[in-house]
């Protein structure tokens, strides 16, 4: 009786292990290494299975900030990489470790914060001024400090300031080394101004009583590329599903359904493939 | 997917009560997503304990069992591993698994079998120091007997195994308990892929970040519900294995 009881729960375990083979011989898949905010936002659940009935081609996204989305994509743990920060993209081609960047669509970045707005920024479009004016009146500021895309962007802004975050980093600017909903969670609770993409905004359920204080600042485009991983220096990437993602996404199916995709009756990306 | 609607504008977190609501609902609704994700946690997880058993119950017999040079040492590296950071894990296993590193030609990255790797290094420490401890109890008992019978190692540690069986589920479930509840060494290694890495502890985490906190708190007691059920099923198990061998 005992010794089938422990039998049992041998075959149970073995069970589990057998299970855990991989699964079915299925090679039609690509990995895609991209970030949050496309993730997040929705985006790939609506668009990717319209590329897999055309092609039947499953395509697995990694989400993860785009530091570190390019650093996997560069070890190779990717067929293709779609993140959003022009510079690294084209280090990342010239480095020989992509095939070709192409434009695929944008949005933009906005500056949100609490409805008492502490700094009186909201309304302004010039986003250095606004910027200025935030470090001036010390008010909380929450940075993503993860070297993703929309942190490298807002170091950029702040870059035309004459303000030294790095100094104030633990006062008033506050590094929360997170994701962008992470950090959105946490800046909202400790009522700090954040920047932070329309399409995550738009889609994150936590807004309290934030709202859009600063946007329509040329300097707050958000640029999204897609490159294919390059084969040459990768040999496990799978060129050929790959290219054939490339190629859908700035064709005009892809650029089409990604137009298509909205929330709260909001168009969250604009695809400019090839423009 | 159906349950990853949105618990309405800026929901506020509405208390306890309705977060169970939730809860219960999702589990009620038996969305198949959510299904999937439920089956993959337990396959990673338990696939995960079963080999840390299967490595860390003789090791931990073995150590708890014999003097030999080192033990000392054995055992607090055994002890310290116990607290293994799993972003560490998560991390190494990585750096393993990748295109560029070792064993990256194995192409293991991102399926449900690097978890199950990550985890196992996770929970092996873990069984083999508390298998040494109630081994060790058990041996002081049984040492002259043994001795006595001139009782070869093998023997010795396979029959201090099958007496301590008791204790030693509960030493499983101790690794269980560690495995389900972990998220960063999966999202890591397993890349948090919908339909293909996707387990309760990754969603969870997904859902905080989209700001979709009632949701997470309410897979969060699904979660800790499937664990409730384990437990009552593994000590099930024992009470009627013990009633039948003390009948």
């Amino acid at each position: 009786m005992i010794r089938r009881c422990f039998l049992g729960l041998a075959a149970g375990l073995a069970l589990a292990l057998g299970l855990s083979g991989p699964a079915a011989a299925q090679d039609d898949f690509i990995i895609v290494q991209s970030t949050t905010s496309t993730q997040n936002s929705g985006l790939f659940d609506h668009i990717l299975p319209i590329f897999a009935e055309k092609t039947g081609i499953e395509v697995r996204v990694v989400a993860v900030g785009t530091g570190q989305a390019i650093k996997n994509a560069a070890n190779g743990d990717g067929d293709v990489l779609f993140v959003h920060s022009k510079p690294a993209e084209e280090k990342f081609v010239a480095d020989g470790n992509g095939v070709e960047r192409f434009d695929v669509m944008y949005n933009d970045f906005v500056i949100v914060g609490p409805a008492a707005d502490p700094a009186g920024v909201a309304g302004m479009s010039d986003v250095a001024a606004v910027l200025a004016k935030i470090a001036a009146a010390e008010a909380p500021f929450a940075s993503r400090g993860d070297d993703s895309g929309t942190h490298k962007a807002e170091l950029r802004l702040w870059g035309e300031t004459d303000v030294d975050v790095a100094a104030a980093s633990g006062g008033w600017y506050r590094e929360t080394g997170s994701g962008m909903g992470a950090t959105l969670n946490t800046g909202t609770a400790m009522g700090a101004y954040i920047m932070t993409d329309r399409a995550t905004w738009i889609s994150f359920g936590n807004k309290g009583d934030y709202q859009i204080a600063v946007e329509g600042d040329p300097k707050m485009f958000n640029q999204y590329g897609i490159i294919l991983v390059n084969p040459e220096k990768h040999p496990n990437v799978k060129a050929d599903l790959g290219q054939q993602f490339v190629d859908w996404i700035i064709s005009d199916e892809g650029q089409a359904a990604i137009a298509s995709y909205q929330v709260d009756d909001q168009q969250l990306f604009f695809p400019n493939a090839g423009s | 997917m159906f349950f990853f609607r949105k618990t309405g504008e800026n929901a506020p977190l509405d208390g306890f009560g309705s977060i169970l609501a939730e809860a219960v609902g999702l589990i009620l609704a038996w969305d198949p997503d959510l299904i999937e994700i439920i089956a993959l946690s337990l396959r990673v997880t338990l696939t995960a304990v079963a080999i840390a058993c299967l490595i860390g119950l003789p090791l931990g017999a073995a150590v708890g069992a014999f003097r030999f040079p080192g033990r000392t040492v054995v055992t607090v590296v055994l002890n310290a591993l116990m607290g293994l950071p799993p972003v560490v894990v998560g991390l190494m296993v990585y750096l393993m698994l990748s295109a560029s590193g070792p064993l990256g030609p194995l192409q293991l990255l991102y399926t449900p079998t690097a978890m199950v790797i990550a985890q196992t290094i996770l929970v092996t420490p873990i069984v083999a120091a508390l298998t040494k401890q109630v081994v060790e109890d058990l041996n002081r008992e049984y040492a002259e007997q043994f001795a006595s019978m001139g009782v070869g190692p093998l023997d010795r540690v396979g029959a201090l195994l099958w007496d301590a069986r008791y204790s030693l589920l509960t030493v499983a479930l101790a690794g269980f308990g560690r495995a389900v509840a972990e998220v960063g060494a999966v999202i890591i290694v397993g890349g948090n892929i919908n339909h293909v890495t996707r387990v309760m502890t990754t969603t969870i985490a997904l859902e905080t970040s989209k700001g979709n906190l009632q949701l997470a708190l309410a897979l969060g007691v699904v979660l800790l519900t499937i664990a409730l059920i384990v437990n009552a099923a593994v000590m099930a198990i024992r009470a009627s294995a013990v009633r039948a061998a003390y009948a």
